[in-house]
Parts: C-alpha cells; sequence; structure tokens
C-alpha cells in the first residue's frame, strides 16, 4: 500500500468555496464523513463562553423539514451515527455509515447545518444536558486540572482561556435568540472542508456533496486576529480542592508551537522523545515506572491553528503531587540542557514514520489526516513526505524546540484533587 | 513445518482470504487469518486467565500479572520490547478483563515477527523481582484511586458486589484495596506458572501474512514451550436470586446515577441473542467487546422515556459476552438535583411494557441492521478482526462471532418479549443509586 497522496485523493472545489476531498476504499463497505466549517468559540463573545458548542449540539435537534426523533430514527435506523461539535476555531462534523447511505447522511448533514429550527423545548434539554455535564466537570480531577491549567496559560482574553463547553452562568443566560444569531452570522459555505473516505465512488460524492451544500450561500464570518500569547517568565500555580476523591491529577504546561510554526515538527520528536515514545517516553519510564509516583504520565503536544498548548500531565496519589512535579520538571530541564541522543533520537523517528501504516489502516484515520492537511495547507503529498520531513529532524533541532517552548522554571501548573486534610483518607 | 496436530479446521472462503486452527503440541491454539486489507499485521496472545480466576484476597492478581509482564526479562530488559515494537512503528499493548488477560501488537506485516519473539519470550521468562513488585504497587494502587475518582466506578462496583456475591465476576478486575496492598512477589509468580502457560493461551494473527508461513513461526518461537500445569477449574456458580437487591452509594457531587443489574443467559443460549436485541431497543446497538463503543442511542426506548421527557441526560445498557452467565446492566446519568426515585419509576414503566406488549417488527429489524453496520465498522481494521477472532474464542468459539448476525436475524418479537418477562424480573433485580452530597 502506497500511503495516500495526490494520485488516490480528489480535491474538488464547489462553486461556492466549500472543498471536498474524497479517498476510495473498499476494504470494507463502510463509510467515513468528517469535515469542519469556519466557525468556533473563537466567534462568541466572552460573556456568552460556551455559545459555539451549545449551539452546534442543538443542531440535530430539529430542521425547518424533520423532527428530532425522524433525524435520529433515520440514522440509527441504518445503523449510522452522525455528530456535529463546536471546537475553538472550526465546528466539525463526523458520520459513518455503510457506503451506500452516504446521501442519507449528506442530506441530514446538510440540513441540520443549514435549515435547524431550534426546537425550545429540545433547546432546554442540551441547555440542561450541558449544566449536567458542568456539574460532573466540577468533580472531575482530570477535568478540573485541564481548565485551570488553560486558565493560567494564556491570557484573560485570549479564547484558549476560557472554556469550550462555558460555565454553568454563561450557558444559563444564552437564550434561544443568542443561538440562533450564532448561527445566522457564523454558519456559511467559506471554509468548510467535507472529507468522504470509504467504500464510495468519486465522481458520485462529488455530485451528491454538490447537490447537499453547492446552493449554500454566505460570506465569511469576520475573524480578529488571535491576541498575543507571550511566554510564561514566572510559576503560575494553582490548586483546585474537590473533595471525596482519592487522586490527584497534575498539568503542567506551556503555550506551545502552532501546527504552521516552522518548528512544529521539531517539537513533535521532542515531545515524543519526552512523553510518547514506548511506555509514555522519558516521563513514563521516570516518574511512572522508576519511581512508581504515578499510573500515568505522558505529555501531549497539540498544534492546532494558534498557539495551542504543550502539556505534561499525571494523575499520582495525592501525597505523591510534589516529588512527581519535581521529576516532571527534572526531564524538562534535562530535555533543555542535553541534546537527545542519536539513538534515542533515530528510535523516535522510527516510530513516528513507522506508526503511519497504523493511523491510516481506517476510514476514520485517513480521513482525518486528510482533513488535517488540507486545514493547515500541507499538500495532499504530505504523508508521502512525512517520513522524509521527520527523518531532517536533528538534536539541534529538537533541543531549540524544548529551549524555545519549555522552561523547567517558569510554566502554568494546575492541580486538582482531595483538599489536603481529607489526604490519605479513604 | 512440523509438530502441528492436523488443524481442526482449515478453510479457504475467498480465494484472497486464508482462515487456519491449529493446535501446537504443547497445547497453544494458534488462529491465523489473511487479509490484506492494508500492510499490516497484528498479533495477539490471549490467556485464559482473568479476575473470573481469582477469588478475596487475591482480586486483582490477573492484573497485576499483566503489568509485571511489561517489566521486562533477561533477553528483553525493562523498557526494550516496548521500544523495539514503537522503534518498528507498532503500536503494543495488554489488557486484563473478567475472562482473560491479552497482549498484543500491530506492526507493519514483515515486521510482525519481533511481537512472536517478545511474546514467547515473556510466557516464560517474566521476572517478578520484589523491587519492581513493589514500584508497580504503588502505581496500582493510584490506578485504583483514579478509578475511585469516578463516580460511576464507584457506583459499578457496588452494584456488582451486591448483584454477584459468590461468583468471582462481583470483584472489580483491578481488585480491592486491601488485596492491592497485600498481594506478595511469591504470590504473583505462583500465579503466572500456573496461569501464563502454552495450553492455557490463544495465539491470534490477522492481517498481511501467509497463513502457512505464520504457522511455522508460530512453530518456532513457542513450539519448544513447555506445557504447564492444568490451571484450577473455576468452581463457582451464582446461586439463584431470591428477592430485590438495592445498594447506596453517597459522595459528594452533584450529580445522582442509577443503575440496575439483572441475571443474563449465557452466551451459547438462544436467548442471549434475543436479549441483545431487546438492549439494542431499550438503549441503542452497542460495540459489545470489553473496549465499549457504539452508536448513538436516541431512538431507543429509554433515551425517549428518559433522557427526552428530561429525568436524564443519558440512558445506557451492556450485555458482555461472558465464559460464565454475567449480568445484563442499565445505566442512566440523572440531571443535578433530580429524582432518583422519579428516574427509576419511569425506567420501570419502560420494562413493564416491553414485558407485557410485543414490540415492533421494525424495532428487530433496525436492531439487526445495526449489528450488521457494527460488524462492518469492527472490521475495517486487522486490530479489529484479531479482537474479534480472540475474544470470541475465549467465551465461545470463533464461529461464535460469525453466527451473530445469522443467530440475531433468528429473533422474533415474541422472542425479546419473552427475555423481557424471563430476565428484567423486579423481584430479581439489583439497584443501586448514587446520591450526590448535594441532595443529601
Amino acid at each position: 500500500m502506497s500511503f495516500p497522496g495526490p494520485e488516490d485523493i480528489t480535491r474538488h472545489v464547489l462553486g461556492n468555496g466549500v472543498v471536498l476531498l474524497v479517498r476510495e476504499n473498499r476494504v470494507s463497505p463502510s463509510v467515513v464523513l468528517t469535515g469542519s466549517l469556519k466557525v468556533g468559540a473563537y466567534d462568541e463573545p466572552r460573556q456568552m463562553a460556551g455559545l459555539a458548542s451549545f449551539t452546534a449540539d442543538s443542531l440535530m435537534r430539529g430542521t425547518e423539514t424533520r423532527s428530532f426523533d425522524e433525524i435520529y430514527g433515520a440514522l440509527e435506523g441504518v445503523g449510522a451515527s452522525m455528530g456535529i461539535s463546536g471546537g475553538t476555531h472550526t465546528t466539525g462534523f463526523g458520520g459513518k455509515s455503510l457506503g451506500n447511505e452516504l446521501p442519507l447522511m449528506l442530506d441530514l448533514l446538510s440540513d441540520c447545518l443549514r435549515r435547524p429550527s431550534l426546537p425550545r423545548e429540545e433547546v432546554e434539554k442540551v441547555r440542561g444536558e450541558i449544566m449536567a455535564d458542568l456539574a460532573e466537570r466540577a468533580h472531575d480531577t482530570g477535568r478540573m486540572a485541564n481548565l485551570t491549567f488553560y486558565e493560567l496559560a494564556y491570557p484573560k482574553e485570549h479564547p484558549y482561556a476560557v472554556s469550550l463547553t462555558g460555565y454553568p452562568e454563561t450557558i444559563e443566560t444564552i437564550g434561544w435568540d443568542d443561538l440562533a444569531e450564532f448561527h445566522r452570522r457564523g454558519y456559511g459555505p467559506r471554509g468548510m472542508v467535507v472529507v468522504v473516505v470509504g467504500a464510495v465512488e468519486t465522481g458520485q460524492v462529488v455530485e451528491q456533496v454538490d447537490e447537499a451544500f453547492g446552493d449554500w450561500e454566505g460570506e465569511e464570518f469576520p475573524r480578529e486576529p488571535l491576541p498575543e500569547v507571550g511566554r510564561i517568565t514566572e510559576v503560575r500555580q494553582r490548586t483546585v480542592s474537590i473533595a471525596d476523591k482519592t487522586q490527584s491529577d497534575i498539568v503542567l504546561g506551556y503555550p506551545g508551537p502552532a501546527r504552521t510554526d516552522p518548528d512544529f515538527l521539531d517539537a513533535r520528536v521532542c515531545n515524543t522523545v519526552l512523553g510518547v515514545f514506548g511506555l509514555m517516553g522519558r516521563l513514563g519510564e521516570k516518574v511512572r515506572d522508576q519511581q512508581g509516583l504515578a499510573y500515568s504520565s505522558y505529555s501531549r503536544l497539540s498544534g492546532g491553528p494558534g498557539r495551542g498548548p504543550w502539556r505534561v500531565l499525571a494523575g499520582v496519589s495525592p501525597a505523591n503531587v510534589e516529588p512527581a512535579v519535581a521529576s516532571m520538571r527534572k526531564e524538562i530541564r534535562r530535555i533543555c540542557d542535553e541534546p537527545v541522543g542519536r539513538d534515542e533520537l533515530s528510535d523516535c523517528q522510527a516510530y513516528l514514520t513507522g506508526s503511519m501504516p497504523l493511523q491510516l489502516e481506517t476510514n476514520a484515520g485517513v480521513a482525518s489526516s486528510i482533513l488535517s492537511i488540507e486545514r493547515y495547507d500541507l499538500g495532499l503529498d504530505y504523508l508521502q513526505r512525512y517520513e522524509e520531513l521527520i527523518r531532517a529532524v536533528t538534536p539541534d533541532g529538537v533541543q531549540a524546540a524544548a529551549r524555545r517552548w519549555l522552561d523547567p522554571d517558569a510554566y502554568a501548573l494546575a492541580i486538582a484533587g482531595p483538599p489536603r486534610s481529607e489526604e490519605g483518607a479513604r | 513445518m512440523a509438530n502441528f496436530r492436523s488443524p481442526l479446521t482449515s478453510c479457504t472462503s475467498h480465494s484472497a482470504i486464508q482462515f487456519v486452527q491449529t493446535e501446537l503440541d504443547n497445547g497453544l491454539m494458534v488462529l491465523v487469518k489473511e487479509t490484506q486489507a492494508a500492510p499490516v499485521a497484528s498479533f495477539w496472545v490471549w490467556y485464559r486467565v482473568g479476575s473470573r480466576n481469582e477469588h478475596l484476597g487475591v482480586t486483582g492478581i490477573s492484573h497485576w500479572v499483566e503489568h509485571m509482564l511489561f517489566k521486562g526479562t533477561p533477553s528483553f530488559p525493562k523498557g526494550s520490547a516496548e521500544k523495539a515494537i514503537a522503534r518498528q512503528g507498532g503500536v503494543f499493548n495488554g489488557a486484563t478483563w473478567y475472562d482473560f488477560t491479552t497482549f498484543y501488537a500491530t506492526l507493519p506485516a514483515e515486521r510482525i515477527e519481533l511481537s512472536l519473539r517478545i511474546e514467547a519470550d515473556r510466557m516464560v521468562n517474566a521476572e517478578f523481582d520484589p523491587a519492581e513488585v513493589e514500584a508497580e504497587r504503588s502505581v496500582i494502587l493510584s490506578e485504583r484511586q483514579g478509578a475511585e475518582n469516578s463516580p460511576q466506578f464507584l457506583l459499578h462496583e457496588e452494584l456488582m458486589g451486591a448483584a454477584l456475591r459468590v461468583h468471582p465476576y462481583g470483584s472489580p478486575t483491578i481488585g480491592h484495596m486491601c488485596d492491592l496492598e497485600t498481594i506478595s512477589p511469591a504470590q504473583l509468580r505462583q500465579y503466572y506458572e500456573t496461569h501464563y502457560v502454552p495450553n492455557n493461551a490463544l495465539i491470534v494473527v490477522t492481517g498481511d501474512i501467509d497463513a502457512s508461513g505464520m504457522l511455522e513461526l508460530v512453530e518456532e518461537h513457542f513450539g519448544g514451550i513447555a506445557r504447564g500445569p492444568e490451571a484450577p477449574m473455576v468452581t463457582a456458580v451464582e446461586p439463584p436470586q431470591r428477592g430485590e437487591r438495592r445498594v447506596v452509594v453517597r459522595r459528594e457531587g452533584f450529580v445522582p446515577y442509577l443503575a440496575e443489574a439483572f441475571r443474563a443467559p449465557g452466551v451459547r443460549e438462544p436467548d442471549f441473542f434475543a436479549l441483545a436485541v431487546l438492549n439494542a431497543i431499550l438503549t441503542g446497538a452497542s460495540a459489545m467487546t470489553f473496549q465499549g463503543g457504539g452508536l448513538t442511542n436516541k431512538s431507543s426506548r429509554l433515551y425517549r422515556a428518559l433522557v427526552a421527557q428530561k429525568l436524564a441526560v443519558d440512558v445506557s445498557g451492556m450485555l458482555l459476552p461472558t465464559i460464565d452467565p454475567f449480568v445484563y446492566t442499565l445505566s442512566a446519568v440523572g440531571r443535578p438535583g433530580g429524582s432518583l426515585a422519579d428516574l427509576e419509576e419511569a425506567l420501570e414503566t419502560e420494562l413493564a411494557r416491553v414485558k407485557t406488549e410485543e414490540v415492533l417488527t421494525e424495532e428487530v429489524e433496525k436492531a439487526i441492521k445495526q449489528a450488521q453496520a457494527q460488524f462492518a465498522y469492527s472490521r475495517e481494521s486487522v486490530t479489529g478482526q484479531a479482537l474479534w477472532l480472540g475474544f470470541s474464542e475465549i467465551f465461545a468459539d470463533h464461529t461464535w462471532a460469525e453466527n451473530y448476525l445469522n443467530n440475531l436475524s433468528a429473533v422474533t418479537v415474541e422472542d425479546v418479549r419473552q427475555v423481557a418477562e424471563l430476565y428484567l424480573d423486579r423481584s430479581r433485580q439489583t439497584v443501586a443509586w448514587y446520591i450526590p452530597a448535594s441532595q443529601t
């Protein structure tokens, strides 16, 4: 198998700007539909945090011609599934069905994205579900540590500092008109990407997508540039106490490179060394394995259109929070101070390139790679060039990325766990 | 190629797809399936040991042994196996479940032999160094503490403990805290030497491989491993439940949860398939593997009755195939401040309906269509195919999965009503409530 590339990915631009990418795959009779619209939390006012996500969650609740029951009855009746969810920069959609049901999925998707009726009673149910989720979040150590980390790492006015799903006080006050207005202004074909991978015929898909979205009109939502994100120059630490918990979650990190930054792949290799390779890289080896401090310790580099975070995470016994943080910082210091050895680098490069066939094993894996290629303008031959790009990363490049983005002495650190008085009590 | 017993089955269902089942002289069962979907191969070793084989005092020991098998051997010192796999671009992991412990790697097909070397080696050469056991004890205690942070884990643990008071399925796979604090290196080693032997194991290989060449490789790496002792039989049989059981968990939080368990039929009984259809009608099609997953369930009966009626924010059902009869569970996440009594009553009303009125033929047909689609999805990857072959061989045999759709298709609306009446019996249910502190 050769990797998907310009020979077998068809890119087609509809008259209204919608970009369609199709790759046929007949290994299994299924098909995946995925993509995004250029609207998200980026476009919501701060006092309405959660509006973009709330809007996206409400779209499949009813349209001008279909009820909630009709939408889900049609999808689930043929074993298909579909969802729409609001992100920061984009609103994503995804669906899966047997190949012959693609027209049904496209028809329903088009109806929900373009002609939602936002039935008031359904909107209230969605609100209730979001409120329940936020209530669960308030007692979830992992989610609270992450939420707190974003607040610490990004300036207050930056969209990344604000919760995507919002807060109880914002969700409560968002009105029906706000949802309708956000949909009217924000949703349109400009910047929309549709990816189809699976047991389909490309020519037919082009026709079907054109029929579903070709006559959608609308101008792009104007966007202010993202606020500047400075380097963190001090320790910003906050602890969230949650009663009745037995474990603490730690998130330590920084604003990282954007996906389009020239040193993004250097940072990706660096992150692989730090907390991905094998059983979670150096962090897994030191924090989890040698010191037995945690069930899990690893790192994640987000990338994305803006300066998404670069995080080091662990779940530890409350008594081990301090040694675990010390151990994480030690590994960060090491990767900043010492060039990575040739063997370790070559192992990580081999992992990053060698794992590509596995990522491309499923239709969903291929579709998500194609969507990234389009969003970040990487070129249809990106997957075929990937090995060469990763092989070109040097120990100097890895160390430079570490020094540019990480700092063992200046970071954002969020900890969520039981209050100190409860430690040791079970 | 030598030392094979005659293959039990060897069939060619398609010119490009060959399936072979055989058993080595040391009792190791081998299933190989060629599929040219992608240039990768997936290699799995399944041991017929899990929390089903445990008893109080050593709960969690299977899971702990799984962890220790990542601690290295003289040939593959700690960390070197996962690095070797990662270097080849593979994924490598293990899992412990009620009925089994499995280790697998998926790799570019031409490099799959590496995982045979690793698995053959740790089938006999795992080390149980006391210092490593202690380090892992704190990791596992930390894993258990992490799980206890979740209200649903706490509720499910109480539900299972109440529903199954004799069978080991009633204890969590992670183990009870007191056992995790006291299990010794010697106990771990003895457990390993008893259960992690070729005659208690199953190998599954799928992918872009040549079946006969793969059998030779398996023989080369595993054929020389001596047969081990026969594992002790699991004799526990859950006695009949003679009345409703109820448990309550009270903890900090805002969200109430409800869970109910009902005794389920064994996987080889026709009732199992009728109950699978009933589950799809009540809560939507679930993927049925230990990895979970499934479709949305917004057109299911319980979604309409509980979530659409604003009594809950989520509802799900779980019918797991297991070696011994298990429980069928229904779970709902309530609304903050909502009444668990109202939620339970609405659930009972829906269950009463399926016991007294036949479901619609269209609902049965929909459940079958959903299962067909789920099967197509699970077969997209060679890893998914290997998982299903091994998983079904553990609790029944590999033909179980192949025949699953036919067995579902044979289910009638009357079958569904009968299993509802027989199994969703209020006088033999176990009900668990999670009451958040904000409601007390």
